[in-house]
């Protein structure tokens, strides 16, 4: 007899035996990053005496580390003093939770891992959010925090927290180091685990005698992670069962996520999209990661997607979902979502497969090989038995497209509209730039009204929902792309939330642009409480804006902060104000737009209802074709 | 809701057992019984994790665990091929009157008298949950005091190994 059956024969082949994906696995291709696992350039370093804290310093060097983002603390000063003598350029920020959010920001342009040090205690459950934020939304990130000593953690030390405790359910992985001599391998094995297979945050508690105490320090050192291999070639025979769904399918949608932008796959993507003329649908992780303006995208589906993306999931036949994990704000109603669609599910993370919506066939590994392997089996699959036409679901699809493009009306009040500012920020800035929102209306209407072409060029958070993302994530992604225009568009509420890191900016020579986009309220709630509160606003009113208190006053802030404030009011002032921001590069200017509080994020799927109740405007659905 | 038996081969390290607890919370899955020891190789520990959940969702505790950085490899264990026990001490009232009956009572599930006082008896069975289940039915009416018991151990028919191959790879 056998000793038993494996729990789950698709998922274990990627554990137990290291390669090649489901059921079984064909490729035999061992992980390359097993070859390679130590990040950077693997200069080798012969053996030699340090302390703790140089051992870390020195192996963010050897990690090809530039940039990191930090803030000094009591249980972190012994690394700040070799960090002082280092290349690492460290950008002193004001508060911890700007340090974790430019770390992301950074990755997120970049594509590499993002770095921020603190302290004990309060400087590390200042990073919970951006940690948390970071896991949401899958973004590489390695977290570094001093710890008290290792001989009196446990007794309610000054500063002492369970760092590695309390952020457990949002990591990735976490370390508690308390002997100098782990330091090398464990960085090593942190920057693996952030930036292979799904990238998430890795925490790096390192105690106070940990970083004093002296070591040897050689390069590169063994990584030692026996319970992790990622998978990266997807199997041949479920690509052979996608390609033969999509064949059939009638009526196929690619439901694109953030996976594509993660894995670096948006040029595969376009061939794909290409080849079979299918509809593209990016969700709010993957703005950019095809481009806005190509014929096949049909907008960005969920809670405020365009009808032509919404309904291309929704009348699906078959949803081709690559990096995207049905999350609520895009399915709605989970027994509602796309009733009648096959699901094909491509993702590096086999625990995001059927974990919300079943899949028919699903594929487990990285989208870099998956996609193209994807298209090489379509291909064959096409010549063999002919390219499918779906003509007219495009007919369909592009009626509604034609029929519901994305608008809004202009405000009763006589205040300038926020879509149209956020739209003309786009259009004057252009594809090359990198916009960063905040959470809230004025997100969605930058992930609506600004068209992105590339990838990488949309931040936001989308999972966590992080008010204050914006401008520290802007910090960073400047940081990281010092060469691109980066546009923090926040809400006015959000802005309250981190604008310290101006302070930040400024002095570090980070000269990020903010449009505060203020309607001198939390305007989703208020758009909530407009909708399903009988305009009672409790507690949404912040006094920003037109006709308030104005406290605080936008523009004399940035004056505070020596940066350039500018005011706009007025429509006929909007392309100057941004072109005057535009030409501003020697310090971050910050836009106060004093917007009307009425305006409303349409389309809307309201909460709790199905996809098939999408609204264009208030009580408004659109009037659907008739089906063939 | 069927009853699944894990194991799970994961790396002795510390905050193991926690990582292992806290996904299970948060993923609100509900752990029916969890034994942890050390196996017969050095810094591989093992967890036998008893859970009750539906074939979907088993599979998701597989993969959310699988997830986890320090484990090294799951197999669920089917009482066909495995062999499944759970240890139990339970102090049973017992005096001069009803000494013998509770000793035979024990003697019947071939459990063994470990503690013996004026009145109570401490009695210590191994066996499958549904043996263990009777054992204490029919020692209920003397008076039980107190029960102390493990979590379900479990290990695979046959003779091979779950950390052969497991482990060969790293």
């Amino acid at each position: 007899m056998s000793k038993g059956s494996p729990a789950s024969p698709a998922l274990l082949a990627t554990k137990s035996h290291g390669h090649g994906g489901h059921a079984g696995g064909s490729s035999g291709a061992v992980s390359p990053a097993a070859q390679t696992a130590v990040v950077g350039p693997n200069n080798v370093v012969a053996p030699v005496q340090m302390t703790g804290s140089e051992a870390l310093v020195r192996s963010l060097e050897e990690l090809g580390v530039k940039d990191v983002f930090g803030l000094p603390g009591g249980a972190i000063l012994p690394t700040y003093d070799p960090l002082m003598a280092s290349s690492l350029n460290h950008v002193l920020v004001r508060h911890e939770q700007g340090a974790g959010h430019a770390a992301q920001g950074y990755a997120m342009v970049t594509g590499e891992v993002g770095v921020c040090i603190v302290t004990s205690g309060p400087g590390a459950t200042n990073l919970v959010t951006p940690i948390m934020d970071a896991h949401m939304d899958s973004v590489p990130m390695v977290a570094i925090t001093g710890q008290v000593s290792s001989s009196v953690i446990g007794t309610d030390a000054f500063q002492e927290a369970d760092i590695v405790g309390i952020t457990m359910p949002v990591t990735k992985h976490s370390y508690l180091v308390t002997n100098a001599q782990d330091v090398p391998r464990v960085l090593a094995e942190a920057f693996h685990l952030a930036s292979t297979g799904r990238p998430g945050p890795v925490l790096v508690d390192v105690s106070k005698d940990a970083q004093q105490g002296l070591m040897t320090f050689s390069w590169p050192p063994t990584i030692d992670l026996p319970g992790y291999r990622p998978v990266f070639r997807g199997h041949s025979k479920q690509l052979r069962e996608a390609a033969r769904l999509i064949r059939e399918a009638k009526k196929p949608v690619l439901y694109v996520g953030g996976g594509v932008i993660k894995a670096n796959a948006s040029q595969e993507l376009l061939e794909l999209a290409e080849f079979t003329g299918i509809p593209v649908a990016t969700t709010l992780m993957a703005r950019g990661a095809f481009p806005d303006s190509h014929t096949l995208h049909v907008g960005m589906p969920g809670m405020h997607g365009s009808v032509s993306a919404v309904t291309a999931l929704q009348q699906s036949d078959l949803l081709i979902t690559l990096g995207a994990r049905f999350d609520d704000r895009v399915t709605g109603v989970l027994k509602s979502f796309a009733p009648h669609a096959k699901v094909i599910h491509a993702d590096i993370d086999p625990a995001e497969i059927s974990k919300n919506r079943t899949a028919d066939v699903p594929i487990v590994g990285s989208l870099k090989e998956i996609i193209p392997d994807l298209t090489a089996a379509v291909k064959v699959e096409f010549d063999a038995g002919g390219a499918p036409d779906i003509s007219d679901w495009w007919a369909f699809l592009g009626n509604l497209r034609d029929t519901y493009p994305l608008g809004w009306t202009e405000p009763e009040d006589g205040l300038m509209s926020p879509q149209r500012v956020i739209s003309r920020i786009g259009a004057l800035t252009g594809p090359e730039g990198v916009y960063v929102a905040g959470v809230g209306q004025h997100q969605m209407w930058a992930a609506q009204f600004v068209k992105y072409e590339r990838p990488r060029s949309w931040l936001n958070s989308g999972g966590a929902g992080t008010m204050g993302y914006s401008v520290p994530a802007a910090m960073g992604a400047k940081v990281g792309n010092p060469d691109r225009v980066v546009w923090a568009i926040d809400g006015d509420g959000c802005f309250q939330m981190t604008n310290q890191e101006l302070a930040t900016c400024r002095i570090n020579n980070i000269p990020i642009k903010v449009a505060v986009i203020n309607n001198s309220s939390l305007g989703m709630v208020r758009q909530w409480q407009t909708l399903f509160y009988d305009s009672r606003y409790s507690n949404t009113d912040l006094n920003t804006g037109h006709d308030s208190m104005r406290v605080p006053d936008f523009v004399k802030l940035a004056d505070a902060y020596d940066c350039v404030g500018l005011r706009c009011e007025r429509v006929e002032d909007i392309d100057a104000t941004i072109e005057a921001a535009l030409a501003i590069n020697d310090r971050p200017v910050v836009i106060d737009f004093v917007v009307s509080p009425d305006s409303m994020v349409w389309p809307m799927v309201p909460s709790g209802v199905s996809n098939d109740q999408i609204q264009v405007a208030r009580n408004m659905t659109p009037v659907w074709q008739e089906e063939d | 809701m069927t009853r699944h038996t894990l194991s799970v081969l994961v790396e002795d390290k510390p905050g193991v057992l926690t990582r292992v607890a806290s996904m299970f919370a948060r993923r609100a899955f509900n752990i029916n019984s969890l034994a942890v020891g050390p196996t017969e190789v050095t810094g591989v520990s093992r967890m036998t994790v008893v859970v009750d959940a539906d074939g979907e969702l088993i599979e998701q505790v597989t993969k959310q665990l699988n997830k986890l950085v320090n484990v090294i490899k799951i197999v669920e264990l089917v009482s066909d091929n495995s062999v499944q026990r759970d240890h139990i001490l339970v102090k049973v009232r017992a005096d001069a009157a009803t000494r013998l009956q509770v000793t035979q009572a024990a003697d019947l599930f071939r459990a063994s008298v470990v503690d013996v006082s004026t009145d109570s008896l401490t009695i210590e069975a191994t066996g499958h949950p549904d043996k263990l289940t009777a054992l204490l039915n029919v020692l209920e009416p003397f008076g039980i005091r107190e029960i102390v018991q493990s979590g379900t151990l479990a290990i695979g028919r046959g003779s091979r190994s779950m950390s052969d191959r497991a482990l060969r790879a790293s």
